[in-house]
């Protein structure tokens, strides 16, 4: 096909669109629905691909609309990290496709059609915060990403649902009106622009407002789940397990700490951060985050809620690495995005599988369950040496270059933070695959034969992840050169 | 015949009302008014495209000059909003045809096409005229036929809540014209632009400022400020639905515009900035109307009287836009004024359409209704959407260009507080959203279902246009721009 690199940019984010159309009017017939959300996630993955092979060969890719606001319009624009971040979501949607077609068959959930529809929606909004030229386009698929996913959480409709729903909207919305939006507009009347410029829009003289928005936009991109405000994605478990795997372990997530790592480097720029005193308060808060979710997640008992505490710690992670100011720092922070996001979905899509197959939620009721699911299992034990951060998994590396950056900027404390939460990590992980491979059931010694491994897709999709995570390590070369390149973007600008 | 627009904006659809009486079958006269406003519409429209050529038009009604005859001016503040109530008794006229038809007994459709050509009359007087006096005629006009509007509701409360309506109203009328007398007492003149030249030579006397005052508050209860709007709620919650729709898009945002027309041309702003301490009292009670109606909002039962508080708290908005005194945000105001209108004719109309269907606005009545209507319900959220402000609808619009108003004036506390408030506008939005999509529906029946298109197209243009108009802002912010800009100019003021 030759088209324009411009359009190709532009179907990126028109193409998941265009399916949830494909979706709603094939609603009726199931297979050719989660047909043609297949074909659009394939499409979706080639789309990103050639993006990333332009990007490769040093093409500028970016599209700018006419003003909505004077002065202000949509943009979009192709940079490494952005391309980190919708390669790993297109990747992750079509293999989470695959699971859900299992899983909600499996689970015979109501409300498919919707629930594709809006899980394409939500794919289109996180390409669009991936490729945003500026803040206020950020923002509009920020917004649009909370709306999307909110259907998706209340999606069994029960009171509990419905409960979950209003934390998960009150949170995200709250925090991006009244932190986020404040910020926004802060910034555009203090600098007079919202793009992303390498280095910064700040300059000297604007250390006293920089100084007020920084924290604006650190609590304000809720999505980052940074302590106080990560009440909303414990509650957001209440959705069906793929939701949990793609959108909050991957796509909801991501793009927030995304977004922080975009506003530190884009917005503030490294030597502002530098000489801002509030800096290092937020870092230390996001340590806070990472030791506290760690510690949080050990006293969970429902494997979805202990994997949501996993995910607070595992962001504060990134947004520790955005807020160090070095460049090892930011280098892990975007590799950890791809990381984490792999080592995580695999342990949802196990928690599906199991839930699935066995109708067990709770950790205790899993002991003897690795006889059973010996796949899910071993997937499962990948995952989590992926996100503790152990070799022969991906994990491995990003966690390596956080904690060099702590090192580099000093921080030793944070390095300790950093250390003890990886224990953390192997406490509340680890007993889970080894108590259900090691332990015996009391209750069910071959008394229930009807559990055995979960729906083939679901299978074949948690396989994939997990296989992942041990490429990621071997092959970590791709992921490795985006982030370098979006490390010197930022370093080594005009200075 | 063109220079003769501005009279004939008037004068159309006034000789439209009584052609309606003579008429009498139903059929045709819904058909003629809608053919009458129509009409006017495509006159407004006319009329816009000449002042954005010339600035301003004048026309001397009866060829006598301006200070002895009647002078009508149409500038781009008016040209504006002319072209606002035109298009909204357009369009709710056509959604009227099928409503009113289910609503009204066979023998009201009369009344109620004669009432409702006579307020669009008013209305469109009282933006059009440059007279003092002329005002109170159009706005007697207005206010009798909305009496008589809400009074049709087939609830018998409607009766009541018309009866204090028309207490309050004509309470807010009597202070308006002793205002208008007095500055007649001091100045001899009733030409707002000659009242403008003589009024600063006696400004001091307490006769101009009591006249002054009489005046602003009779303004202040016709526009439903906060605590004036007593009668709003329960007037907008009985009246016909399309009615509702009608005065709740048009009626406030000309009593607003009366009140910046008086503010700036007659008075000056300057003077009403040093003399008065009118800033502080309306900063007050627009933050308190915006936050005591948000709330109240929130507990209602009923969605028609939801919305219509809600209407407060946005008038509340409106005020606090024109209390910064800046030119920014007088465009806020007027930005807010369009937009506000775009979101409530929508919302009402949807209203209606369930209203036709259903026969009843409680919000236990839309339990389960998504499924059922839809398309109204689509609307309905995305009425909602734009109420909240979420960037892509027009609510978005208004509220960067208040908060960026409020940030150049340097409020910050105000700032945090509007930011709050549309977290004020989650909350009830989302109950809506709750008893929609997540409630059993109360009854099923086949009948439930979309409205007719007669409905479902307004409804859905004006949908259209809450995003068209948040998408491409070039209209609605360039003419409320210019007009703010004008409005300092004439007033002596430098922005």
């Amino acid at each position: 096909m030759n088209m324009s690199p411009d359009t190709i940019l532009l179907l990126s984010i028109l193409v998941p669109l265009a399916g949830v159309a494909g979706i709603v009017v094939t609603g009726r017939w199931p297979n050719l629905r989660e047909t043609v959300s297949i074909c659009t996630g394939v499409l979706l993955i080639y789309l990103v691909s050639t993006l990333y092979r332009l990007n490769g060969e040093g093409v500028q890719i970016g599209w700018i609309s006419p003003d909505l606001l004077p002065g202000l319009s949509l943009s979009f624009q192709i940079e490494p990290l952005g391309l980190i971040f919708s390669l790993v979501a297109s990747y992750l949607w079509l293999v989470t496709t695959v699971y859900a077609i299992g899983y909600m068959r499996g689970h015979g959930e109501e409300n498919q059609t919707r629930f594709y529809a809006c899980f394409a929606i939500a794919i289109a909004a996180a390409i669009g915060i991936a490729h945003s030229g500026n803040l206020f386009t950020l923002f509009i698929f920020y917004e649009a990403l909370t709306l999307s996913t909110y259907p998706l959480v209340t999606h069994a409709g029960t009171e509990k649902a419905k409960l979950g729903g209003r934390t998960y909207l009150g949170i995200l919305l709250t925090t991006s009106i009244l932190f986020l939006l404040l910020a926004i507009i802060g910034t555009w009347y203090v600098t007079g622009t919202l793009d992303f410029q390498a280095g910064g829009v700040f300059d000297d003289s604007s250390k006293l407002a920089a100084s007020i928005l920084l924290p604006l936009y650190i609590f304000g991109i809720g999505k980052a789940a940074i302590m106080p405000f990560h009440r909303w994605l414990p509650a957001a478990m209440v959705a069906p397990t793929p939701v949990s795997a793609l959108l909050h372990a991957v796509a909801v997530v991501k793009a927030g700490v995304f977004s922080v790592l975009k506003v530190c480097t884009y917005i503030f720029g490294f030597d502002m951060l530098a000489q801002l005193p509030i800096t290092d308060f937020l870092l230390y808060l996001a340590g806070g985050s990472v030791i506290i979710a760690s510690l949080v997640a050990m006293r969970q008992d429902n494997l979805k809620a202990r994997l949501a505490y996993s995910t607070i710690s595992q962001l504060s992670y990134i947004t520790v690495g955005a807020l160090l100011v070095s460049s090892s720092g930011a280098l892990g922070g975007a590799l950890h995005i791809a990381m984490h996001a792999f080592g995580k979905i695999t342990l949802f899509f196990c928690a599906g599988a199991i839930m699935v197959a066995a109708h067990k939620t709770e950790i205790s009721q899993m002991h003897g369950l690795g006889r059973r699911m010996p796949i899910t299992m071993t997937a499962f034990f990948i995952g989590s040496l992926s996100i503790i951060g152990l070799p022969p998994c991906g994990g491995t590396w990003s966690k390596w270059y956080l904690m060099i950056g702590t090192i580099e900027s000093e921080h030793w404390l944070l390095m300790v933070v950093l250390m003890a939460s990886s224990l953390l990590n192997i406490a509340y992980l680890l007993p889970i695959p080894l108590k259900a491979f090691f332990y015996d059931n009391p209750e069910d010694k071959g008394r229930d034969p009807s559990i055995r491994e979960a729906p083939l897709p679901s299978l074949i999709a948690l396989c994939i992840t997990a296989l992942g995570c041990i490429v990621l390590f071997f092959y970590p070369q791709p992921l490795f050169d985006l982030a370098s390149q979006f490390v010197e973007a930022s370093r080594f600008y005009g200075r | 015949m063109i220079e003769h627009l501005p009279i004939l904006q008037v004068i159309v659809p006034l000789l439209g009302a009584p052609f309606c009486l003579l008429v009498r079958v139903p059929r045709l006269v819904s058909r003629f008014a809608l053919l009458v406003s129509t009409l006017t519409l495509l006159i407004s429209c006319s009329l816009l495209q000449q002042v954005l050529k010339h600035q301003v038009i004048i026309y001397e009604l009866g060829g006598w000059a301006a200070p002895w005859g009647i002078e009508y001016r149409i500038d781009y503040l008016n040209g504006y909003l002319l072209l606002l109530v035109s298009a909204m008794g357009a369009i709710v006229l056509v959604a009227a045809q099928s409503s009113i038809r289910r609503e009204l007994p066979h023998n009201r459709h009369m009344v109620f096409y004669t009432s409702y050509l006579l307020c669009l009359t008013g209305l469109l007087g009282i933006l059009a005229t440059g007279d003092a006096f002329n005002v109170f005629v159009f706005l007697e006009i207005s206010s009798l036929s909305s009496y008589t509007l809400i009074a049709l509701g087939n609830d018998r409360r409607a009766l009541t809540a018309s009866y204090q309506y028309l207490i309050m109203g004509t309470i807010g009328a009597t202070f308006i014209i002793i205002g208008v007398g007095l500055m007649y007492m001091m100045t001899g003149t009733l030409n707002m632009y000659d009242l403008a030249e003589r009024l600063p030579q006696v400004h001091h006397s307490k006769t101009v400022l009591s006249a002054i005052g009489f005046f602003i508050v009779g303004v202040c209860l016709k526009l439903a400020l906060f605590p004036l709007h007593l009668w709003l709620p329960n007037a907008y919650a009985f009246a016909p639905s399309v009615a509702t729709a009608f005065l709740a898009a048009t009626s406030t945002k000309v009593a607003v515009y009366v009140l910046i027309r008086f503010i700036f041309s007659v008075v000056g702003a300057e003077f009403v900035a040093t003399v008065l301490p009118l800033q502080d009292i309306f900063v007050v009670l627009g933050i308190s109307g915006i936050f005591a109606a948000s709330v109240a909002a929130i507990y209602q039962l009923n969605i028609k009287r939801l919305f219509a508080y809600s209407s407060v708290a946005q008038i509340g908005y409106m005020i606090l836009g024109l209390a910064i005194g800046t030119p920014l945000g007088l465009t806020a105001t007027l930005l807010h004024l369009f937009n506000h209108a775009l979101m409530k004719a929508a919302l009402f109309l949807a209203i209606g359409g369930v209203f036709y269907r259903v026969g009843s606005a409680q919000l236990s009545h839309f339990a389960g209704l998504g499924k059922q209507m839809p398309w109204t319900m689509a609307a309905i959220v995305a009425g909602g959407l734009s109420l909240i402000g979420v960037p892509l609808t027009v609510g978005f619009v208004s509220k960067w260009y208040l908060i960026l108003a409020l940030l150049d004036k340097g409020w910050w506390p105000v700032t945090v507080l509007v930011l709050i408030s549309s977290l004020l506008a989650v909350i009830y939005v989302w109950r809506i959203v709750e008893w929609v999509y997540f409630a059993p529906p109360r009854i099923i029946l086949d009948e439930i279902k979309d409205p007719p298109l007669g409905q479902l197209v307004p409804i859905w243009l004006l949908v259209f246009a809450n995003f068209y108009f948040g998408i491409d802002t070039s209209l609605t912010v360039g003419i409320s721009e210019l007009a703010a800009q004008t409005l300092f100019v004439i007033s002596g003021v430098s922005p």
